[in-house]
């Protein structure tokens, strides 16, 4: 009963790992970088904007990891989906445009999982070699020249628009949070995704296609990728190469800090929205700290590697 | 259906991985509401012949008869779908997973109007189950990793035993048990007869073969040695016919 007991407070000290440290760097940057407008909701609300193509990332990547795969590539698919759309954007209307982005993320996704679940190579290698493949896609497309959005409709709507005096950002925020949510805790899909990451031989033998699980997270994680290239070029109005690029290790670390397991079988939607908050905060806090551009990449390797120690702390026993 | 129809028949069965040659023409009856018992070494073909039965593997020859209609299980969940379940040797758990998601593992309840997962029902359904067969857990929404060998593998059961409607198969299902534990899950399995399912079981426990079986079929190095009645021999001559020495 003891073990049980203990066993429990170990979940609970992991599940609380990303509100404790949310909570304490909030207060840390709130004390610290007071004078230099950090609790402002000015500075408070650039935190949550600029975060926003990360979540939409951590969403996608949770379900990944859940099943027990990886994708590395999810940045280059930002790149790809972004130029894919603002090409499209100079020449035809704006569904096509969002259509082609989305469509591009998912196409790149479905490819990583058929080769994942039918060819049965392992995820990291795959998305490897095609993060490598598809930044070097994105580079190509367009000469590395940036390519502006014009389209006033779409910089509306996936970047500087409002609704309800709610900018649009937060609103694909909650958006995707809440729908990944429900997907991932309240459905069969979700279910069988959890299942196939924690014991896919029992999955398959409980009558789960796990092939077709791992082609679907692969699919979600790169259409998640393309929405987030179609927040990127709607904020920045352009949409360039290097879009998504410096983002994989801040959404990884986003999702294993909220309590989403490597190895599958556990996580979190939330948590996966905390982490992503919590790393934008830090982003943010480094900023005002004044810190050269050199010394916040090791301050923020240093505290991403404490934070997925501490979250991790109970799954390597 | 009359009495004598028989649940399973299995005839001249044969399966090989690549060169080496797990059963040999093997064939078995087996009726509603009887238990047979398969015993043998390790390495005698044992699990291998259940998997064949619920669609793990395909037999490299032979037929496999459900209800006196020729069945070719594909995969475990057309096996599944026809009333035949599995206690594996190997547990099928999610281990990370609450015990009502395993309980329903691959048939989650969905309740209307959007198909969402029906959680509740699922987790009053399989308390409902354990409490009947006795399976002592904390709760229905324990992980199944801070669970005991034994109440896993009483899961494992109550999971086989709320599903099968013709046939369960059970793959040494108290190997990892206690006494009382082992003494309540051959219990559950007299229940099951009583409930005139099919019931295949392998065992190492002689005693408890003897105890549970109507008949006892022996392998030995994926040979069928021989079927006896339990009620016509003794454990001496079952021990010689699995070993092979006189
Ligand atoms: N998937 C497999 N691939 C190759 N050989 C196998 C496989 N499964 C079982 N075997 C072989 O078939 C034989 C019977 O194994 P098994 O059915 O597990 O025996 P038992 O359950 O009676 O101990 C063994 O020689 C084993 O090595
Ligand atoms: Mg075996």
């Amino acid at each position: 009963m003891t073990r049980v007991t203990s066993r429990l407070n170990g979940l609970d000290f992991q599940q609380a790992v990303v509100y404790f440290g949310f909570l304490a760097i909030f207060l840390f940057f709130a004390v610290t970088l007071y004078d230099d407008g950090f609790l402002t909701q000015r500075n408070l609300t650039n935190i949550v904007l600029q975060t926003a193509p990360a979540t939409i990332m951590a969403v996608g990547l949770v379900f990944a990891l859940s099943a027990g795969e990886i994708d590395l590539s999810f940045g280059s698919i930002v790149a790809v989906s972004a130029l894919s759309c603002a090409v499209i954007l100079q020449d035809y209307p704006l569904p096509l445009g969002v259509a082609v982005g989305l469509g591009v993320g998912m196409g790149i996704g479905a490819f990583n999982g058929v080769l994942i679940a039918y060819l049965k190579l392992p995820s990291f290698l795959v998305t490897l070699a095609t993060m490598g493949l598809f930044a070097g896609i994105a580079r190509s497309m367009t000469d590395l020249r940036s390519i502006p959005v014009m389209n006033d409709t779409f910089t509306g709507i996936f970047g500087s628009g409002k609704l309800f005096s709610v900018p649009s950002l937060v609103i694909w925020t909650v958006i995707g949070v809440a729908v990944g949510h429900l997907i991932y805790r309240h459905t069969r899909f979700g279910a069988h995704v959890l299942a196939t990451g924690d014991n896919p031989r029992a999955a398959q033998v409980s009558g789960i296609k796990v092939p077709r699980v791992r082609l679907y997270v692969m699919m979600i994680c790169g259409g998640c990728a393309g929405l987030a290239g179609l927040l990127y070029a709607g904020r920045l109005q352009a949409a360039k190469y290097t879009l998504g690029e410096s983002d994989l290790m801040t959404v990884i670390a986003a999702v294993i800090v909220g309590g989403t397991a490597l190895n599958g079988g556990k996580g979190s939607v939330i948590g996966a929205l905390l982490g992503s908050l919590l790393m934008g905060m830090l982003n943010n806090g480094l900023i005002l700290m004044n810190l050269k551009v050199s010394d916040q990449m090791i301050v923020r390797g240093l505290i991403i590697l404490v934070a997925v120690a501490l979250s991790l702390r109970d799954s390597n026993r | 259906m009359t009495a004598e129809q028989n649940v399973l028949s299995l005839t001249n069965i044969h399966k090989a991985f690549g060169g080496v040659v797990a059963i040999q023409d093997f064939s078995l009856d087996l009726k509603a509401g009887e238990v047979v018992a398969l015993v043998g070494d390790n390495g005698a073909g044992k699990s291998t012949l259940i998997k064949i039965v619920s669609g793990v593997y395909t037999p490299t020859s032979g037929s496999i008869e459900l209800d006196g209609e020729e069945a070719s299980f594909s995969d475990a969940s057309s096996a599944r779908s026809n009333g035949i379940e599995v206690v594996y040797q190997d547990l099928a758990l999610a281990d990370q997973q609450p015990v009502f998601m395993n309980m329903f593992l691959g048939r989650e309840l969905t309740k209307p109007p959007f198909g969402l997962l029906d959680k509740d029902r699922m987790r009053r359904e399989s308390q409902e189950l354990v409490d009947e067969l006795d399976v002592r857990i904390p709760s229905a929404s324990s992980t199944i990793s801070q669970l005991s060998g034994g109440q896993r593998q009483g899961i494992a059961i109550a999971r086989a035993t709320h599903w099968a409607s013709k046939l369960i198969l059970l793959d040494e299902p108290t190997a990892a048990l206690g006494v009382a534990e082992t003494a309540r899950v051959e219990d559950l399995i007299e229940n099951l007869k009583k409930k005139n399912l099919a019931i295949l079981i392998i065992s190492h426990s002689l005693d408890q073969v003897f105890r549970l079986s109507d008949r006892i079929c022996v392998l030995r190095r994926g040979q069928q040695i021989g079927i006896r009645e339990t009620a016509k021999t003794d454990k001496n001559k079952i021990v010689s016919m699995i070993t092979g020495v006189a």
